[in-house]
C-alpha cells in the first residue's frame, strides 16, 4: 500500500487532494478576511481559490515530473555500479538485460535465479523505495508550502483575477513556444545529421549526382569504384533521379487532381443547389479520411496491375509498379484537398462581382471563366501549391505502388522511386546509425523539408494576396 | 426629353417563396427621362428595379408575375434570353464592383462578350468613348492598364457606369449608385446622370429624397410592396396626392 502512495500516480492523486483542500481553505480565509476588514474583495471568490490552487499544484507537479525523469538514469547508473562489482567480467551487451531482470525481480514479477541477483534486486528495491519516499515527501511539502504561501497572500484587495489571467496567458504562450521549439528542434537535428553526411559525401555529388544506389558503389566518374570499395561499404548518393521520381509522381498526381478537384469545386460553388452541396461536399471529404495505406494497396493491387494489363493489351511493356499507378492514386487522394480549398476560395468571391458580370449580360460560363476564376486565381494557386507539397511528402502510396529502383526517366510507365520511399528504405531494418547510408536519409529529409517549406510559403503568400483584392 | 413610353409594366407581382414582395404594380417608364424609385427600406423598390433586367432570376426562390413590355417584347417572358435583355438593359449596383482587371479590360468586357468588337482598335474606340461619356477619361487616360481596384470609390462607380454604357444599352438601371460614396463623388455622379439621360432611359433607386428631386423627372413612391404614388417629380415633392407619400417626404416615416 505504501508503495502505491509513494509511486508517481499516488503522488499525483495526493497533489490533487491537497489542491482541492487548499481551494476550500483559501475561500474560507477570504471570507474570514472580508468579515474582519469589512471590505469588498477585488475579484470573485473563486479567483482566490484558483490562485491558491496554481501555487499548490504547479510547482509540485513540476518537481514530480523533473525528479522522475532525472532519477531513472541515476537508478540505472546505481545498478550498473553494483552489477560490475558483482560480475566483474559481464559483457556490455548483457548490461541492459540484467538491469531489466533486476527491476523485474525487485517488483516481484520474476524469481531470482541466484543469490547474487537476489541481493542486487534487494539493494535496488531498497534504494528505489527510499528515493520514492523522498520524492513523495518533497512533492507534498512543495505543494503545502506553495498553497500556504498563496493563502497567506489572500486579502480582499489582492487582485486575484489579474494574477490568474496572467497565469493563463503564460500557459498559452508556453504552449505556442513548445510548438515552435519542436519545429526548430526537428530542423536542427535534421541539419546536424545532414551536415555529418556532407562531411563524408561531397554536397555537389549529392545534389547533382545522377546515380542513386545506396548499397552499390557506382559513383560518377569512378566506374570501377567496385574495385575500390569492396562489398558496397559505400554506395553512391546522387539525388537527381530520386528527386526526378518525386516530381514525376507529383506531376501525375496534380494532372489527375487539379482538373477533377477544380471542376468539382466549380460545380459545388456555382451550380449545385444548397441541398446537393450539403451532401456532395462531405462525401468528397470522406476521400481525405481514407488512410493512405489503403490508397497504397488500392494502387499496388488494383490500379497497378490494371495499367500493366492495359499496356500489355496495347503492346507496351509496363512495369506493374509504375509511376502512373502511384501518381494516379495519389491524385485521387488529393482531390478533396483541392476541391475543398478551391471551393472556399471561389465562394469567397463576392456576390457583387457575380452580379456585375451577370448584369452586363454574361452567361454563367462567361461569368465563371472571365470574372470569378480570375478573381479567385491567387487563392487557387495557393491551394494547388499546398496540394503539391502534400503530394511530394506522401509516402505510403509510393512505397507500395511506385517501386524502389532509382531510375532517371520521364516515362510514366516505368517504375521510379521518390525521396520519401528512399528515406523509408534507408532507415528501416537493421542499420548502423553512423554509416553514410543512414546519414544520407537526413540529407534527403532536409532537402524535402526545404522544398515543401518553400511551396507552403509561396502558397500562403498567394492566399494572403487575395485578401485585399476585392475592396 | 421625349414623351414616348419606353417600358410599360402591368400587374407585376413578385413573390419570395410564399411571401409577396410587390403587389400589382403598374407603371410606364418614359423614354430618355430619369425615373426615381423612392421609399423606405424593404418597400420593394430594388426588387422591382431588378425585374427590368431579370436579375431576380439569380434568386431561386423569387417568382415574378405580370407583363413588362419594352417595345413589343415582354421582358418577363421566360422564353426571352436574359443575356440579350441585359445587353439592352444595363445595370449599375449599390457598391462599386469593378472586376479585378485593368481599367481598360473592365470597360471592354461587355462589348467583348456581346461580340460588339472584333479587334483591338474597335475595343479601344469603345473604351475611350465610354470613359469620356462617364467623365472618367481625363483622370485615367494615362493609366488604362492599371488595376481598376486602385481607383477611388467614386471613380470605381463611374467606371462601372462606363462599363455598363459600353454595351450601348437602351435602359440604364441604377440601384442606389451613390450610397457608398462621399458627397463630392455623389454630386459628380448626379451630374453624369443628368448628361446620360439624353442617350439612355434611366431608372434610379435611391434612399435620398433630395437626390431623387435633383436628378429625376418622374418619381415613384413605394411602400410595403405597393406603388403608392407616381408622377412628375416636382409634383410628388411639392404637392403629393397621397398622405403616405407626404409623410415620407416630410420625414415622418422612413
Amino acid at each position: 500500500m505504501t508503495a502505491f502512495f509513494t509511486s508517481f500516480t499516488g503522488s499525483l492523486l495526493w497533489l490533487i487532494l491537497i489542491s482541492a483542500g487548499i481551494y476550500f481553505l483559501s475561500l474560507r480565509r477570504l471570507s474570514g478576511q472580508i468579515q474582519t476588514s469589512q471590505s469588498k474583495p477585488h475579484s470573485l471568490a473563486y479567483y482566490y481559490g484558483r490562485y491558491a490552487v496554481i501555487w499548490a499544484f504547479f510547482p509540485a507537479i513540476i518537481v514530480l515530473i523533473v525528479w522522475t525523469s532525472f532519477t531513472r538514469p541515476l537508478e540505472n547508473q546505481f545498478i550498473i555500479q553494483s552489477l560490475s562489482a558483482a560480475y566483474p567480467d559481464l559483457p556490455s551487451s548483457f548490461v541492459d538485460l540484467k538491469i531489466a531482470q533486476i527491476k523485474n525481480i525487485s517488483s516481484g514479477l520474476i524469481a531470482a535465479e541466484d543469490d547474487i541477483m537476489r541481493g542486487l534486486a534487494d539493494q535496488y528495491g531498497y534504494a528505489s523505495d527510499r528515493l520514492s519516499m523522498l520524492r513523495y515527501v518533497t512533492v507534498i511539502l512543495v505543494s503545502l508550502i506553495g498553497g500556504m504561501f498563496a493563502i497567506s497572500r489572500i486579502k480582499p484587495h489582492f487582485k486575484a483575477r489579474v494574477v490568474f489571467e496572467g497565469f493563463l496567458r503564460r500557459v498559452f504562450t508556453f504552449a505556442a513556444i513548445v510548438a515552435i521549439l519542436t519545429t526548430i528542434g526537428i530542423i536542427v537535428s535534421l541539419t546536424f545529421e545532414a551536415f555529418r553526411f556532407f562531411t563524408q559525401y561531397h554536397p555537389i555529388d549529392f545534389f547533382f549526382g545522377t546515380h542513386w544506389s545506396p548499397n552499390v558503389a557506382l559513383r560518377e566518374g569512378v566506374e570501377n569504384a567496385l574495385d575500390e570499395d569492396v562489398g558496397g561499404s559505400s554506395g553512391s548518393f546522387g539525388m537527381i533521379p530520386v528527386m526526378a521520381g518525386t516530381l514525376l509522381i507529383a506531376f501525375i498526381a496534380m494532372l489527375v487532381a487539379v482538373p477533377i478537384g477544380l471542376f468539382a469545386a466549380i460545380y459545388m460553388a456555382e451550380f449545385a443547389s444548397r441541398r446537393v452541396r450539403n451532401y456532395v461536399k462531405p462525401t468528397l471529404e470522406v476521400l481525405a479520411g481514407i488512410p493512405t495505406v489503403v490508397y497504397g494497396f488500392f494502387a499496388a493491387l488494383t490500379i497497378g496491375p490494371f495499367i500493366r494489363n492495359l499496356g500489355l493489351f496495347a503492346g507496351l511493356d509496363v512495369s506493374s509498379q509504375s509511376a502512373l499507378a502511384a501518381g494516379a492514386v495519389m491524385g485521387i487522394m488529393i482531390i478533396p484537398f483541392i476541391s475543398s480549398l478551391s471551393d472556399d476560395v471561389i465562394t469567397a468571391v463576392p456576390r457583387s462581382l457575380r452580379d456585375g458580370a451577370l448584369g452586363l449580360g454574361s452567361t454563367r460560363g462567361e461569368m465563371i471563366t472571365k470574372v470569378v476564376l480570375p478573381a479567385a486565381f491567387p487563392g487557387l494557386v495557393g491551394a494547388f501549391l499546398l496540394a503539391i507539397s502534400r503530394a511530394i511528402g506522401e509516402t505510403m502510396i509510393v512505397v507500395m505502388a511506385a517501386g524502389v529502383s532509382a531510375q532517371l526517366t520521364a516515362n510514366p510507365l516505368d517504375s521510379v522511386t521518390t525521396v520519401t520511399v528512399q528515406i523509408v528504405m534507408l532507415l528501416t531494418g537493421d542499420t548502423e546509425f553512423d554509416s553514410v547510408k543512414t546519414l544520407s536519409a537526413f540529407a534527403l529529409g532536409i532537402t524535402l523539408f526545404v522544398v515543401t517549406l518553400c511551396l507552403n510559403i509561396a502558397a500562403l503568400s498567394m492566399s494572403r494576396r487575395i485578401g485585399g483584392r476585392y475592396e | 426629353m421625349s414623351d414616348t413610353v419606353k417600358i410599360l409594366a402591368s400587374d407585376v407581382n413578385v413573390f419570395y417563396d410564399t411571401k409577396q414582395a410587390l403587389h400589382d404594380i403598374n407603371i410606364d417608364i418614359m423614354d430618355r427621362q430619369v425615373t426615381a424609385f423612392i421609399g423606405p427600406s424593404g418597400c420593394g423598390k430594388s426588387t422591382f428595379l431588378r425585374c427590368f433586367n431579370r436579375m431576380n432570376d439569380v434568386i431561386p426562390s423569387c417568382r415574378v408575375d405580370g407583363h413588362i413590355m419594352m417595345g413589343d417584347e415582354n421582358i418577363n417572358d421566360q422564353a426571352l434570353d436574359p443575356v440579350f435583355l441585359r445587353a439592352r438593359v444595363g445595370m449599375v449596383f449599390q457598391k462599386p464592383n469593378p472586376f479585378p482587371k485593368s481599367i481598360f479590360e473592365n470597360v471592354a468586357y461587355g462589348p467583348r462578350i456581346h461580340g460588339l468588337v472584333t479587334n483591338k482598335s474597335e475595343a479601344e474606340d469603345i473604351v475611350v468613348d465610354s470613359l469620356k461619356r462617364s467623365g472618367l477619361w481625363n483622370e485615367v487616360h494615362d493609366r488604362l492598364h492599371d488595376p481598376a481596384t486602385g481607383l477611388s470609390g467614386g471613380q470605381q462607380q463611374r467606371l462601372c457606369i462606363a462599363r455598363a454604357i459600353a454595351v450601348q444599352p437602351e435602359v440604364l438601371l441604377m440601384d442606389e449608385p451613390c450610397s457608398a460614396l462621399d458627397p463630392i463623388a455623389t454630386s459628380i455622379i448626379e451630374e453624369l446622370i443628368n448628361d446620360l439621360k439624353d442617350r439612355f432611359t434611366i431608372i434610379i433607386v435611391t434612399h435620398s429624397m433630395q437626390q431623387a428631386a435633383r436628378v429625376s423627372q418622374k418619381t415613384a413612391y413605394f411602400h410595403l410592396g405597393h406603388l403608392i404614388e407616381y408622377g412628375e417629380t416636382k409634383d410628388v415633392f411639392t404637392r403629393p396626392a397621397d398622405p403616405q407619400t407626404e409623410a415620407y417626404i416630410s420625414g415622418k416615416i422612413g
